[in-house]
């Protein structure tokens, strides 16, 4: 009778612990089912002022959440986004930039929600002043300019680029931010810097095409590497506009970039080591990776730097914009079927033989600077020296390149190769230059 | 009182067979049973696969089952009951890594439902030379896009 009683009672629990649990997968397939259907409820108007990444998480949280994620600090092996000394790492560097502004300060890049931030703290901007066309991308300000120019974004960009950093600094207050790269009404996304329109538009009339507007002309897939290609390319401060400008009318290859300064005759500063008139190399990742593998078979930034994430039956592009090497599952794996340590060490194995070809070029271009300030010391005229410092310019734009880009060579690792080799002669010629020269 | 008690397994019981029976339903538990290339992305991982398998040249002459099931129907219904559990514990639990991969067994499946249309074109090839893979050639290694389309 007592045994009897026990079985009965636990019976019913276990009856009762299954029914709870099957409850409790019906309501999982519910939400999953919710959830596919990706729709969203809009609690916040978004309007082409909102600049606040938060008022857009409302709407979309996920994403929001990846976005804030960019605070992440952690590092690669040759990058990520921990603000290291480059200038450190290797003191070489400082003789190259040197008498420019980044002999004082160059640091790996931290994550999109520091881009204001780390902008307002360089040593660059506080020992050397600079002027508001640095916020075209390290702030979200189309508002600004559109503001500014009386609802003429173009007029306001012209407005503010020559601005003093300080002033121009007091009319945004938010990093990179979802505005930027999505149309508040339909969430496309969308080019908003003016130096890319510009610097596009020219690219495409090179190629035959005029009047290019990548909003309307565009792929969708070409979209997802514009988007990136807005900032994270080579650029620079045209001298009478003083507009940020990139350099693109004749192509993206470097040798078209450098056919384009030297017939506009155009340079960053003069070396301080030999005199020569040089060029800075920005972070040139979209021309790079516009040479390599990955763009001819039609992967975009977004597919590696921004892959698909899964959340219960979501997918959405992750938002933690960050580099591959820390996400190789789904950046590599889902066209790549290897194991990530497999990747991985394909990744690091291409970079680590760009490290050392750009150890190489930085030691033929330190060599060349010795030659030349030999020269000098033992008498010899600049006017004896033209040959070997427009040759220093060649070489150190090449060097610069590779060196600025943030993939250590992967993005277009024979391209890369091959800029490197460039340099290496043309510092080498150079030196055989100098010794012509005496 | 003491009626009450006595009938208390049997509510239970029948609580938890409703709710069982909807939740079936709701999942659309007798779908899985048929052939309907839809009912593979009930579960909603499998919607890309869905879409991709469309855009591929096999599309107009076999469905998932036809490639991915054993034909037997003994071995048929082991196979999705085993694949069936498997992605169901690791869905509901998010315990899956992405991108999914194919599991070797259910790789093997998918080769010989390859051979079993080709059998006589790839006759010839199928023989693997004794310093090659251990395995016989894996015939998705070069046609990966004979099922899922482009990767585009």
């Amino acid at each position: 009778m007592k045994s009897n009683r026990w079985t009965y009672i636990g019976l019913s629990a276990a009856v009762a612990v299954a029914t709870f649990l099957v409850t409790m997968l019906l309501m999982n397939i519910g939400q999953r089912k919710q959830e596919a259907r990706q729709s969203y409820l809009e609690l916040a108007r978004l309007t082409e002022d909102t600049v606040d990444p938060a008022e857009w998480g409302k709407n979309f949280p996920r994403e929001f959440d990846g976005y804030k994620r960019t605070v992440d600090i952690q590092r690669t092996k040759y990058g990520g986004s921990e603000a290291f000394s480059k200038l450190d790492r290797d003191p070489r560097l400082r003789r190259i930039f040197a008498g420019y502004a980044f002999e004082l300060d160059y640091r790996e890049e931290r994550g999109h929600a520091y881009s204001l931030k780390d902008q307002d703290e360089t040593e660059r901007l506080k020992q050397r002043p600079q002027t508001g066309a640095c916020l075209q991308c390290h702030a979200s300000i189309i508002p600004a300019y559109r503001k500014l120019g009386g609802g003429d974004v173009m007029k306001g960009f012209a407005l503010v680029c020559p601005m003093p950093f300080a002033e121009a600094r007091k009319l945004v207050s938010h990093p990179v931010a979802c505005i930027d790269c999505h149309d508040p009404k339909t969430m496309a996304i969308r080019v908003t810097r003016p130096g890319f329109l510009n610097g596009i538009k020219a690219y495409k009339k090179s190629q035959g095409i005029d009047n290019y507007d990548p909003n309307t002309m565009a792929t969708r897939q070409e979209m997802r590497s514009f988007v990136c290609g807005q900032c994270h390319v080579e650029y620079y401060l045209a001298k009478d506009t003083k507009l940020v400008a990139y350099p693109w009318a004749k192509g993206l290859k470097i040798d078209d970039i450098e056919a384009y300064y030297d017939e506009t005759k155009f340079s960053d500063w003069k070396h301080v080591e030999t005199g020569a008139d040089v060029l800075k190399a920005q972070h040139p990742e979209f021309e790079t990776w516009s040479q390599g593998i990955h763009a001819r078979s039609g992967v975009a930034c977004a597919d590696c730097h921004m892959p698909y994430v899964r959340q219960g039956a979501v997918k959405i592009s992750d938002h933690h914009v960050r580099s591959p090497l820390l996400n190789i599952e789904r950046a590599c794996l889902t066209c790549h079927p290897f194991p990530a340590s497999e990747m991985k060490l394909r990744v690091e194995t291409i970079q680590d033989r760009n490290a050392k070809l750009l150890a190489r070029a930085e030691d033929a271009l330190v060599a060349l600077y010795e030659e030349v300030k030999a020269a000098r010391a033992a008498g010899v005229g600049s006017e004896k020296l033209t040959e070997a410092l427009a040759l220093q310019r060649k070489a150190q734009f090449r060097t610069d390149f590779v060196n600025a880009e943030n993939s250590m060579g992967f993005h277009a690792p024979q391209e890369a190769a091959r800029i490197l080799g460039e340099a290496i002669d043309y510092a080498r010629q150079g030196q055989l230059a100098v010794r012509r020269a005496r | 009182m003491n009626q009450f008690l006595r009938l208390l397994p049997s509510l239970l019981a029948g609580v938890l067979f409703g709710v069982g029976f909807f939740t079936f339903h709701f999942a659309e538990g007798l779908s899985y049973f048929s052939n309907d290339p839809n009912a593979c992305a009930n579960c909603h991982i499998m919607r890309e696969y869905l879409d991709s398998w469309q855009k591929s040249s096999h599309h107009t002459r076999a469905v998932c089952n036809d490639c991915h099931m054993p034909q037997h129907l003994a071995s048929k219904l082991w196979t999705k009951a085993d694949n069936g559990w498997n992605h169901s514990v690791k869905f509901t639990l998010q315990t899956f890594s992405d991108p999914i991969r194919i599991r070797s067994a259910n790789a093997g499946r998918l080769r010989a439902n390859c051979i079993r249309c080709h059998e006589e074109l790839t006759s010839d090839i199928r023989v693997a030379p004794a310093h090659a893979r251990p395995a016989e050639l894996d015939c998705v290694h070069c046609h990966a896009g004979a099922g899922h389309g482009s990767r585009r």
